[in-house]
Protein backbone atom coordinates (compact mmCIF):
# COMPACT_ATOMS: atom_id res chain seq x y z
CA UNK A 1 0.00 0.00 0.00
CA UNK A 2 3.25 2.22 0.45
CA UNK A 3 3.19 2.61 -3.36
CA UNK A 4 0.13 4.49 -4.06
CA UNK A 5 0.14 7.85 -4.74
CA UNK A 6 -1.32 9.56 -2.09
CA UNK A 7 -4.59 11.62 -2.68
CA UNK A 8 -4.09 15.02 -1.83
CA UNK A 9 -6.35 16.60 0.34
CA UNK A 10 -6.80 20.42 0.38
CA UNK A 11 -8.58 22.89 1.74
CA UNK A 12 -9.06 25.04 -1.29
CA UNK A 13 -9.06 23.76 -4.80
CA UNK A 14 -10.66 25.00 -8.50
CA UNK A 15 -12.41 23.63 -10.75
CA UNK A 16 -10.78 24.04 -14.50
CA UNK A 17 -12.67 23.99 -18.13
CA UNK A 18 -12.49 23.07 -21.05
CA UNK A 19 -15.30 23.82 -22.77
CA UNK A 20 -17.09 25.57 -25.86
CA UNK A 21 -18.00 29.54 -24.91
CA UNK A 22 -21.31 29.10 -23.69
CA UNK A 23 -20.54 26.59 -20.96
CA UNK A 24 -17.58 28.62 -20.34
CA UNK A 25 -19.51 31.29 -19.46
CA UNK A 26 -22.52 29.93 -18.10
CA UNK A 27 -20.09 28.46 -15.05
CA UNK A 28 -17.95 31.25 -15.01
CA UNK A 29 -21.08 33.29 -13.92
CA UNK A 30 -21.50 30.87 -11.23
CA UNK A 31 -18.05 31.77 -10.15
CA UNK A 32 -16.37 29.22 -11.20
CA UNK A 33 -13.24 31.29 -12.72
CA UNK A 34 -10.04 32.16 -11.12
CA UNK A 35 -7.19 34.26 -12.86
CA UNK A 36 -4.10 34.86 -10.99
CA UNK A 37 -1.59 37.34 -10.90
CA UNK A 38 0.11 35.85 -13.61
CA UNK A 39 -2.71 36.10 -16.06
CA UNK A 40 -3.11 32.41 -15.63
CA UNK A 41 -6.67 30.95 -16.28
CA UNK A 42 -8.25 27.97 -15.11
CA UNK A 43 -10.13 27.74 -18.08
CA UNK A 44 -9.65 27.33 -22.15
CA UNK A 45 -12.48 28.70 -24.74
CA UNK A 46 -12.51 26.17 -27.57
CA UNK A 47 -14.19 27.59 -30.79
CA UNK A 48 -13.84 26.70 -34.01
CA UNK A 49 -10.14 28.20 -34.48
CA UNK A 50 -8.74 26.40 -31.37
CA UNK A 51 -6.10 23.88 -32.12
CA UNK A 52 -5.33 20.44 -31.02
CA UNK A 53 -2.42 21.33 -30.02
CA UNK A 54 -3.89 24.06 -28.00
CA UNK A 55 -6.23 21.93 -26.28
CA UNK A 56 -3.77 19.34 -25.31
CA UNK A 57 -1.73 21.67 -23.53
CA UNK A 58 -4.24 23.35 -21.57
CA UNK A 59 -5.28 20.19 -20.50
CA UNK A 60 -1.62 18.92 -19.95
CA UNK A 61 -1.15 21.60 -18.05
CA UNK A 62 -4.57 21.66 -15.67
CA UNK A 63 -3.71 17.80 -15.01
CA UNK A 64 -0.60 18.65 -13.42
CA UNK A 65 -1.17 21.81 -11.61
CA UNK A 66 -1.84 21.47 -7.90
CA UNK A 67 -4.13 23.69 -7.24
CA UNK A 68 -6.96 22.12 -9.98
CA UNK A 69 -8.70 19.65 -8.24
CA UNK A 70 -11.66 19.12 -10.93
CA UNK A 71 -11.45 19.23 -14.73
CA UNK A 72 -14.95 19.55 -16.84
CA UNK A 73 -14.12 19.07 -20.65
CA UNK A 74 -17.32 19.03 -23.61
CA UNK A 75 -17.43 15.43 -24.52
CA UNK A 76 -16.85 16.57 -28.10
CA UNK A 77 -13.70 18.56 -27.35
CA UNK A 78 -12.50 15.17 -25.22
CA UNK A 79 -12.66 13.19 -28.48
CA UNK A 80 -10.25 15.58 -30.01
CA UNK A 81 -7.83 14.57 -27.21
CA UNK A 82 -9.25 11.06 -26.75
CA UNK A 83 -6.05 8.93 -26.51
CA UNK A 84 -4.16 11.76 -23.72
CA UNK A 85 -7.97 11.60 -21.98
CA UNK A 86 -8.05 7.66 -21.38
CA UNK A 87 -3.85 7.48 -20.81
CA UNK A 88 -4.36 9.82 -17.35
CA UNK A 89 -4.72 6.92 -14.48
CA UNK A 90 -4.66 9.60 -11.54
CA UNK A 91 -7.99 9.46 -9.97
CA UNK A 92 -6.87 13.49 -9.26
CA UNK A 93 -7.41 15.69 -10.61
CA UNK A 94 -11.14 14.32 -11.43
CA UNK A 95 -11.97 14.62 -15.07
CA UNK A 96 -15.92 14.98 -16.22
CA UNK A 97 -16.81 14.36 -20.00
CA UNK A 98 -20.32 17.18 -19.68
CA UNK A 99 -22.15 17.79 -22.81
CA UNK A 100 -22.34 20.91 -24.92
CA UNK A 101 -25.52 22.36 -26.76
CA UNK A 102 -24.80 20.80 -30.24
CA UNK A 103 -23.46 17.51 -28.47
CA UNK A 104 -25.66 15.67 -25.88
CA UNK A 105 -24.39 13.45 -23.48
CA UNK A 106 -23.13 9.87 -25.14
CA UNK A 107 -21.91 7.58 -22.36
CA UNK A 108 -20.91 5.22 -24.78
CA UNK A 109 -17.63 7.23 -25.62
CA UNK A 110 -16.87 8.51 -21.84
CA UNK A 111 -13.69 7.46 -21.27
CA UNK A 112 -14.03 6.46 -17.16
CA UNK A 113 -17.49 3.99 -18.06
CA UNK A 114 -15.49 2.89 -21.45
CA UNK A 115 -12.81 1.51 -18.75
CA UNK A 116 -15.78 -0.64 -17.07
CA UNK A 117 -17.90 -1.70 -20.22
CA UNK A 118 -17.35 -5.29 -19.73
CA UNK A 119 -19.87 -4.48 -16.19
CA UNK A 120 -22.38 -2.99 -18.54
CA UNK A 121 -25.48 -5.84 -19.29
CA UNK A 122 -27.54 -4.24 -21.67
CA UNK A 123 -30.18 -3.60 -19.19
CA UNK A 124 -28.97 -1.32 -17.40
CA UNK A 125 -27.38 0.93 -20.30
CA UNK A 126 -31.23 0.42 -21.50
CA UNK A 127 -32.69 1.42 -18.39
CA UNK A 128 -31.13 4.53 -18.35
CA UNK A 129 -31.81 5.48 -21.57
CA UNK A 130 -35.82 5.64 -20.69
CA UNK B 1 3.17 -21.40 19.31
CA UNK B 2 7.19 -20.73 18.86
CA UNK B 3 8.12 -18.23 16.98
CA UNK B 4 11.74 -17.12 18.74
CA UNK B 5 14.62 -18.98 18.40
CA UNK B 6 17.24 -18.42 21.26
CA UNK B 7 19.28 -16.01 19.98
CA UNK B 8 15.86 -14.04 19.70
CA UNK B 9 15.20 -14.31 15.58
CA UNK B 10 12.05 -15.04 14.21
CA UNK B 11 12.05 -19.17 13.64
CA UNK B 12 8.61 -19.92 12.71
CA UNK B 13 7.67 -23.67 11.93
CA UNK B 14 6.24 -24.24 8.21
CA UNK B 15 3.28 -25.48 9.53
CA UNK B 16 2.71 -22.07 11.36
CA UNK B 17 3.23 -20.23 8.18
CA UNK B 18 1.13 -21.75 6.07
CA UNK B 19 -1.45 -20.97 9.30
CA UNK B 20 -0.93 -18.08 8.82
CA UNK B 21 -1.31 -17.87 4.76
CA UNK B 22 -4.36 -19.86 4.58
CA UNK B 23 -5.58 -17.02 7.25
CA UNK B 24 -4.82 -14.35 5.39
CA UNK B 25 -5.99 -15.59 2.39
CA UNK B 26 -9.21 -15.58 3.72
CA UNK B 27 -8.77 -12.21 5.19
CA UNK B 28 -7.89 -10.62 1.81
CA UNK B 29 -10.75 -12.31 0.07
CA UNK B 30 -13.24 -10.81 2.32
CA UNK B 31 -11.87 -7.40 1.44
CA UNK B 32 -11.88 -7.67 -1.59
CA UNK B 33 -15.55 -8.59 -1.68
CA UNK B 34 -16.31 -6.09 0.19
CA UNK B 35 -14.34 -3.36 -1.61
CA UNK B 36 -16.49 -4.83 -4.86
CA UNK B 37 -19.55 -4.65 -3.40
CA UNK B 38 -18.90 -0.69 -2.77
CA UNK B 39 -17.51 -0.40 -6.31
CA UNK B 40 -20.93 -1.76 -7.98
CA UNK B 41 -22.81 0.48 -5.61
CA UNK B 42 -20.52 3.55 -6.61
CA UNK B 43 -20.51 2.74 -10.73
CA UNK B 44 -24.32 2.23 -10.19
CA UNK B 45 -24.57 6.21 -8.95
CA UNK B 46 -22.10 7.58 -11.29
CA UNK B 47 -24.51 6.47 -14.20
CA UNK B 48 -27.38 7.81 -12.47
CA UNK B 49 -25.50 11.03 -11.86
CA UNK B 50 -24.11 11.12 -14.97
CA UNK B 51 -27.75 11.30 -16.46
CA UNK B 52 -29.10 13.83 -14.50
CA UNK B 53 -25.98 15.92 -15.08
CA UNK B 54 -26.80 16.00 -18.78
CA UNK B 55 -30.44 17.04 -17.33
CA UNK B 56 -28.95 20.10 -15.64
CA UNK B 57 -26.89 20.79 -18.34
CA UNK B 58 -29.62 21.57 -20.62
CA UNK B 59 -31.29 23.65 -18.23
CA UNK B 60 -28.64 25.45 -17.86
CA UNK B 61 -28.13 25.69 -21.11
CA UNK B 62 -31.37 27.11 -21.91
CA UNK B 63 -31.13 29.54 -19.12
CA UNK B 64 -28.37 30.89 -20.49
CA UNK B 65 -29.76 31.21 -23.94
CA UNK B 66 -32.22 33.29 -22.16
CA UNK B 67 -30.53 35.81 -20.44
CA UNK B 68 -28.46 36.30 -23.63
CA UNK B 69 -31.51 37.07 -25.55
CA UNK B 70 -32.72 39.04 -23.02
CA UNK B 71 -29.48 41.19 -22.29
CA UNK B 72 -29.30 41.92 -25.81
CA UNK B 73 -26.74 40.20 -27.26
CA UNK B 74 -23.29 38.49 -26.33
CA UNK B 75 -22.57 38.51 -22.20
CA UNK B 76 -19.38 36.80 -22.66
CA UNK B 77 -17.22 40.26 -22.92
CA UNK B 78 -18.47 41.44 -19.59
CA UNK B 79 -18.72 37.72 -17.98
CA UNK B 80 -15.18 37.59 -18.97
CA UNK B 81 -13.97 40.85 -17.69
CA UNK B 82 -15.47 39.90 -13.72
CA UNK B 83 -12.78 36.90 -13.94
CA UNK B 84 -11.13 37.27 -10.76
CA UNK B 85 -10.69 35.02 -8.03
CA UNK B 86 -12.98 32.17 -8.25
CA UNK B 87 -15.74 31.97 -5.68
CA UNK B 88 -16.53 29.04 -6.11
CA UNK B 89 -14.08 26.08 -5.08
CA UNK B 90 -13.83 22.32 -3.60
CA UNK B 91 -12.22 21.21 -1.08
CA UNK B 92 -11.45 17.32 -0.74
CA UNK B 93 -11.77 15.04 2.49
CA UNK B 94 -10.23 11.47 2.78
CA UNK B 95 -13.43 8.99 3.87
CA UNK B 96 -12.12 5.24 5.34
CA UNK B 97 -14.15 2.78 3.73
CA UNK B 98 -13.02 -0.99 3.80
CA UNK B 99 -9.31 -0.24 4.95
CA UNK B 100 -9.00 2.38 1.87
CA UNK B 101 -9.16 5.71 1.72
CA UNK B 102 -11.75 7.25 -0.77
CA UNK B 103 -11.25 11.27 -1.83
CA UNK B 104 -14.42 13.09 -1.58
CA UNK B 105 -14.92 16.51 -2.71
CA UNK B 106 -17.27 19.61 -1.48
CA UNK B 107 -17.87 22.74 -3.02
CA UNK B 108 -18.05 25.87 -1.04
CA UNK B 109 -18.36 29.29 -1.93
CA UNK B 110 -15.91 31.57 -0.88
CA UNK B 111 -16.17 35.67 -0.59
CA UNK B 112 -18.78 37.25 -2.51
CA UNK B 113 -19.17 36.01 -6.03
CA UNK B 114 -18.74 39.65 -7.88
CA UNK B 115 -22.14 40.84 -9.12
CA UNK B 116 -20.75 43.77 -10.68
CA UNK B 117 -22.12 43.10 -14.13
CA UNK B 118 -23.16 46.69 -14.64
CA UNK B 119 -22.09 46.43 -18.32
CA UNK B 120 -25.38 44.51 -19.10
CA UNK B 121 -28.26 46.94 -20.22
CA UNK B 122 -31.09 44.89 -19.03
CA UNK B 123 -31.39 41.07 -17.86
CA UNK B 124 -30.55 41.33 -14.58
CA UNK B 125 -33.11 38.51 -13.37
CA UNK B 126 -32.44 36.34 -16.49
CA UNK B 127 -28.70 36.60 -15.68
CA UNK B 128 -29.43 35.75 -11.46
CA UNK B 129 -31.69 32.65 -12.69
CA UNK B 130 -28.57 31.66 -15.13
CA UNK B 131 -26.26 31.95 -12.50
CA UNK B 132 -28.48 29.51 -9.76
CA UNK B 133 -28.84 27.16 -12.48
CA UNK B 134 -24.78 27.10 -13.58
CA UNK B 135 -24.28 26.81 -9.52
CA UNK B 136 -26.76 24.39 -9.38
CA UNK B 137 -25.02 22.65 -12.13
CA UNK B 138 -21.47 22.81 -10.25
CA UNK B 139 -23.26 21.03 -7.30
CA UNK B 140 -23.80 17.83 -9.21
CA UNK B 141 -20.82 17.95 -10.69
CA UNK B 142 -18.47 18.19 -8.04
CA UNK B 143 -20.84 15.24 -6.82
CA UNK B 144 -19.87 12.94 -9.85
CA UNK B 145 -16.06 14.12 -9.23
CA UNK B 146 -16.46 12.87 -5.69
CA UNK B 147 -17.89 9.63 -7.29
CA UNK B 148 -15.32 9.23 -10.27
CA UNK B 149 -12.24 9.68 -7.82
CA UNK B 150 -13.69 6.62 -5.49
CA UNK B 151 -14.21 5.01 -8.09
CA UNK B 152 -10.71 4.50 -9.80
CA UNK B 153 -9.24 4.41 -6.33
CA UNK B 154 -11.57 1.23 -5.43
CA UNK B 155 -10.47 0.14 -8.76
CA UNK B 156 -6.85 0.25 -8.25
CA UNK B 157 -7.04 -0.96 -4.51
CA UNK B 158 -9.70 -3.87 -5.93
CA UNK B 159 -6.90 -4.98 -7.99
CA UNK B 160 -4.11 -5.04 -5.74
CA UNK B 161 -6.06 -6.73 -3.58
CA UNK B 162 -6.61 -9.60 -5.84
CA UNK B 163 -3.24 -9.58 -6.76
CA UNK B 164 -2.50 -10.55 -3.36
CA UNK B 165 -5.25 -12.91 -2.97
CA UNK B 166 -3.76 -14.73 -5.93
CA UNK B 167 -0.27 -14.60 -4.99
CA UNK B 168 -1.01 -16.68 -1.93
CA UNK B 169 -3.24 -19.17 -3.35
CA UNK B 170 -0.94 -19.86 -6.45
CA UNK B 171 2.52 -19.48 -5.04
CA UNK B 172 2.47 -18.84 -1.73
CA UNK B 173 0.75 -21.79 -0.03
CA UNK B 174 1.43 -24.49 -2.45
CA UNK B 175 5.43 -23.68 -2.20
CA UNK B 176 4.59 -24.03 1.72
CA UNK B 177 2.10 -27.33 1.08
CA UNK B 178 4.84 -28.81 -1.11
CA UNK B 179 7.41 -28.22 1.35
CA UNK B 180 5.67 -29.56 4.12
CA UNK B 181 4.90 -32.84 2.29
CA UNK B 182 8.61 -33.41 0.80
CA UNK B 183 9.52 -32.80 4.80
CA UNK B 184 6.62 -35.68 5.53
CA UNK B 185 7.57 -37.55 3.29
CA UNK B 186 11.50 -37.59 3.97
CA UNK B 187 10.80 -38.45 7.80
CA UNK B 188 8.16 -41.26 6.46
CA UNK B 189 11.24 -43.01 4.62
CA UNK B 190 13.75 -42.20 7.53
CA UNK B 191 11.49 -44.12 9.57
CA UNK B 192 10.83 -46.52 7.30
CA UNK B 193 14.68 -47.18 6.83
CA UNK B 194 15.08 -47.48 10.72
CA UNK B 195 12.22 -49.06 11.13
CA UNK B 196 13.66 -51.84 8.15
CA UNK B 197 17.45 -51.66 10.14
CA UNK B 198 15.34 -52.40 13.39
CA UNK B 199 13.63 -55.74 11.77
CA UNK B 200 16.59 -57.04 10.45
CA UNK B 201 18.71 -56.34 13.32
CA UNK B 202 16.01 -58.62 15.50
CA UNK B 203 16.67 -61.43 12.71
CA UNK B 204 20.08 -61.36 13.05
CA UNK B 205 19.90 -61.91 17.15
CA UNK B 206 17.01 -64.10 16.10
CA UNK B 207 19.26 -66.48 14.25
CA UNK B 208 22.29 -65.64 16.29
CA UNK B 209 20.16 -67.14 19.33
CA UNK B 210 18.88 -69.94 17.16
CA UNK B 211 22.28 -70.86 16.53
CA UNK B 212 24.14 -70.85 19.84
CA UNK B 213 20.79 -72.67 20.68
CA UNK B 214 21.34 -75.60 18.27
CA UNK B 215 25.02 -75.79 19.48
CA UNK B 216 24.16 -76.01 22.80
CA UNK B 217 21.96 -79.00 22.03
CA UNK B 218 24.39 -80.42 20.17
CA UNK B 219 26.86 -80.39 23.17
CA UNK B 220 24.01 -81.75 24.71
CA UNK B 221 23.38 -84.55 22.71
CA UNK B 222 27.13 -85.39 22.62
CA UNK B 223 27.80 -85.72 26.07
CA UNK B 224 24.79 -88.02 26.43
CA UNK B 225 26.28 -90.10 23.91
CA UNK B 226 29.48 -89.75 25.56
CA UNK B 227 27.68 -91.36 28.53
CA UNK B 228 26.48 -93.80 26.67
CA UNK B 229 29.58 -94.76 25.72
CA UNK B 230 31.13 -94.70 29.08
CA UNK B 231 28.90 -97.81 30.29
CA UNK B 232 29.48 -99.19 26.94
CA UNK B 233 33.52 -98.88 28.36
CA UNK B 234 32.30 -100.35 31.24
CA UNK B 235 31.57 -103.12 29.80
CA UNK B 236 34.44 -103.14 28.23
CA UNK B 237 36.11 -103.14 31.33
CA UNK B 238 34.61 -105.90 32.43
CA UNK B 239 34.80 -108.06 29.05
CA UNK B 240 38.54 -107.07 29.60
CA UNK B 241 38.87 -107.95 33.24
CA UNK B 242 37.26 -111.55 32.45
CA UNK B 243 39.45 -111.87 29.62
CA UNK B 244 42.89 -111.11 31.80
CA UNK B 245 43.98 -114.71 32.06
CA UNK B 246 44.14 -114.84 28.33
CA UNK B 247 45.58 -112.13 27.57
CA UNK B 248 48.98 -111.55 28.72
CA UNK B 249 49.36 -108.34 27.14
CA UNK B 250 47.10 -106.34 29.15
CA UNK B 251 48.57 -104.84 32.49
CA UNK B 252 46.84 -104.53 35.58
Amino acid sequence: MANRAQIPTSNSALIAMIADEDTVVGFLLAGVGNVDLRRKTNYLIVDSKTTVKQIEDAFKEFMTREDIAVVLISQYVANMIRFLVDSYNKPVPAILEIPSKDHPYDPAHDSILSRVKYLFSAESVASGRR
Amino acid sequence: MHLFNNHGNSFPSLLFLLKIATRGHALLKKKSDALTVQFRQILKKIVSSKESMGEIMKTSSFSLTEAKYVAGGNIKHVVLENVHTASLKVRSRQENVAGVKLPKFEYFTEGETKNDLTGLARGGQQVQQCRVAYVKAIEVLVELASLQTSFLTLDEAIKTTNRRVNALENVVKPRLENTISYIKGELDELEREDFFRLKKIQGYKKREIEKQLASAKEFEFAEKDSSQKGISRNSAHNLLSAGREKDEDIIF
